[in-house]
């Protein structure tokens, strides 16, 4: 997995609650049997005018000028600012693969649903929680100002905007070791063999019914 | 250990390790595994040179993608087909039991697992798929994940996690004729929304979920994602028990009279505490219409397509206005006054015999309307089909004009030949409305199984409880 540790990047703006994994990578999509490829098609129903399947050239369909990606002044951005509940639904490990294929590094929203969030974080991609007022803000400074970039950093745990305000947020302390330093939560888990074969010895003998 | 929520009991019974700040690895007893999650999971494991931990616990069956019309041309599709091979082989090359599409014990997973008896009480229960809540019926700790986490389990038959937050989701009193256990769970979610459960594991308790069917906890803990819950769950009792018996993977004999017992230590002790309680009035809920692009967009069929104006934060009435535009309906509307273009009863949701024999009674010598284009019933394995069939039921659709299906996930999500046309408005019994779900620009209205089947025959919602 890559490493996060600390990023400066270009902001785009999704301004709508309950952002599902249906939009976020449609199921069409999902039928591909490999883990890369999916960021031409994040979005797909939102970002192009024209109904997607795989296997076509996404550069020669038409675009939704009016999707907040395919403005030019958002192209390259890293940061996805969103609202509530943002990855709800499908547990589609897809829909983080999209965002991180399209380029997306870290999501700034006021809640995400669970397995969303987990999935992010075995994909090398940040979400953060900040409180709704915070969001609000956010919201409006983006609005406002072109190539507005904030720096993220995650072993301060900390958001810093260009007017120097600074958001503080929480990570799991667990996830945090991981993102930063890359680990592989398998070869983690690994160290614990030893264990996990003196639970199933137990278990056998308690719940003898759940080994046959 | 004090009393225990039955949530506790299940969580401590699978506890491999934890560490300090309260990581835990987490035992997993049944994987269960379908074709779109797991391609890129074993995958890594073969990248990686892992081999699985204890591949009995894993049982694979394809339902995204198989047809549901005649199937002995196989699957026309060829990167659908590709993904169902993808998952043969995979199996073969491993020893997985897997229920291939020509298997009468194939359908959605779901539905095969309990069927089966191979979703038990006490166990943890994964899949690579967030409605693996619905085996929480079973007093199981169920839920999906995602697909390294699939990897995860095939490698170490466990998961890293947290312990969640208990939710008791207490429903009291008796639901009315013609409000099924899908009312009830749409009820639940319009109540809190559709993140009220987030970051909880939800136990639903009460009278009113103990008189359910297995059939109808499952359709409840099915939406416990939709109400934001990775897991849902409900105690063991003798209806847990009696659906259990005889099922080719339950316990026999001995074990079986040793497994009960634990089974029945399967519930919330007296007095636990929980760090939530919402209590729901059984009887004041009414048949459900979802009228927007979320779950928590329901209200009761007797209602009306809510105003924007009408709501003042801005956020919500935004997300209000977007998914009127996007379902075609003006503001103010009432519910039955809304035509439909096809009809889908089915899914993981609603697709068990229970939810077939109720569709089937609401349409028995009548017609499907004139304006509608499609309706299908589409059980939810082979052996569902089977027993309605021996039932008479197939009968009873077709002679109403609806279609009769080979087993799978059908038009839930469109990942197979079942979609809607864009602006094609579906009352559907499955669990997700949301944009583009049954196809790109469809308009997916949730509904229990009657209320589809009278919306069939009536050509727009009606009010099944005077139907």
């Amino acid at each position: 997995m890559d490493k996060f540790i600390r990023i400066d990047g270009l902001v785009v703006p999704l301004d709508r609650a309950n952002v599902d994994t249906d939009a976020i990578i449609p199921k069409q999509f999902l039928k591909s049997i490999k883990r890369t490829g999916f960021g031409p098609n994040l979005f797909d129903e939102w970002r192009y005018l024209d109904h997607g399947e795989p296997g076509m050239d996404n550069s020669k369909r038409p675009l939704n000028p009016d999707f907040v990606l395919n403005q030019p002044r958002y192209h390259g951005a890293q940061i996805l600012l969103a609202r509530e509940n943002f990855g709800c639904g499908s547990s589609r490990e897809h829909a983080p693969w999209a965002l991180g294929d399209y380029g997306f590094r870290a999501i700034i929203a006021p809640s995400f649903a669970d397995i969303f969030c987990n999935n992010c974080f075995k994909n090398g991609l940040l979400p953060i929680v900040l409180d709704t007022a915070s969001v609000d803000d956010l919201f409006q400074a983006v609005i406002a100002t072109p190539g507005y970039h904030l720096k993220i950093d995650l072993e301060q745990q900390s958001i810093t905007a260009p007017n120097g305000m600074v958001y503080r947020f929480e990570v799991d302390a667990f996830r945090k070791n991981c993102l930063l330093n890359g680990l592989d939560d398998i070869g983690l888990t690994l160290q614990h063999v030893r264990e996990i074969k003196e639970y199933e010895a137990r278990r056998k003998t308690e719940a003898p019914w759940l080994f046959t | 250990m004090g009393t225990q929520t039955l949530y506790d009991k299940l969580w401590n019974s699978h506890v491999v390790h934890e560490e300090p700040d309260g990581t835990t690895l987490i035992y997993i007893d049944r994987h269960l595994v379908h074709e779109v999650t797991s391609p890129q999971a074993f995958e890594g494991l073969r990248l990686a040179g892992r081999k699985p931990w204890r591949i009995a616990s894993m049982l694979a069956v394809a339902d995204h993608n198989v047809p549901t019309t005649d199937r002995t041309q196989g699957i026309a599709d060829p990167i659908s087909r590709l993904q169902v091979e993808t998952l043969d082989s995979n199996c073969d090359e491993l020893g997985i039991t897997e229920f291939r599409m020509a298997d009468v014990r194939q359908g959605i997973v779901h539905v095969i697992g309990p069927e089966q008896g191979a979703t038990l009480p006490g166990m943890t229960v994964v899949c690579g798929d967030s409605h693996t809540s619905t085996h929480g019926a079973f007093a199981a700790l169920a839920f999906g994940i995602g697909t390294s986490e699939v990897e995860h389990v095939m490698a170490t038959q466990c998961l890293l996690m947290k312990k969640a937050h208990a939710m008791q989701m207490l429903v009291e009193g008796a639901l009315g004729k013609g409000v099924t256990a899908k009312d009830l769970v749409l009820a639940v979610i319009g109540k809190i929304g559709t993140a009220g459960g987030t970051g909880y594991a939800i136990e639903f308790a009460g009278s009113a979920i103990r008189a359910l069917s297995m059939e109808g906890r499952m359709t409840v803990c099915n939406m416990a994602i939709e109400a934001g819950a990775r897991a849902g769950m409900i105690a063991a009792d003798d209806t847990t028990i009696s659906y259990l018996k005889g099922r080719p993977f339950a316990p026999q004999g001995e074990l079986w009279d040793k497994a009960v017992d634990y089974w029945r230590t399967l519930h919330s002790d007296k007095g636990a505490q929980f760090d939530k309680v919402v209590r729901l009035d059984a009887a004041e809920i009414k048949p459900q219409v979802t009228w927007g692009t979320s779950p928590e967009m329901v209200v009761a069929v007797d209602g009306n397509v809510p105003d924007p104006a009408r709501e003042s934060d801005p956020v919500k009435r935004s997300s209000i206005d977007l998914s009127l535009k996007y379902m075609g309906l003006q503001p103010n509307t009432p519910i039955t006054e809304i035509q439909i273009d096809k009809v889908f009863i089915g899914s993981c949701t609603n697709a068990r015999i229970e939810d077939l024999r109720a569709a089937a009674e609401v349409v028995r010598g009548k017609h499907v309307a004139a304006n509608v284009k499609l309706a299908m019933a589409v059980p939810g394995s082979g052996l569902v089909k089977q027993q309605a069939e021996r039932e008479g039921l197939d009968k009873i659709f077709v002679e109403a004009g609806f279609e009769w299906r080979e087993p799978g996930c059908s038009m839930c999500l469109a990942m197979n030949a079942d979609k809607l046309e864009p602006g094609e408005r579906c009352a559907s019994t499955s669990n997700r409305n949301f944009e583009g779900r049954q196809g790109p620009g469809g308009r997916t209205h949730l509904v229990s199984p009657e209320m589809a089947a009278a919306a069939a025959i009536a050509g727009h919602f009606v009010d099944v409880r005077n139907f």
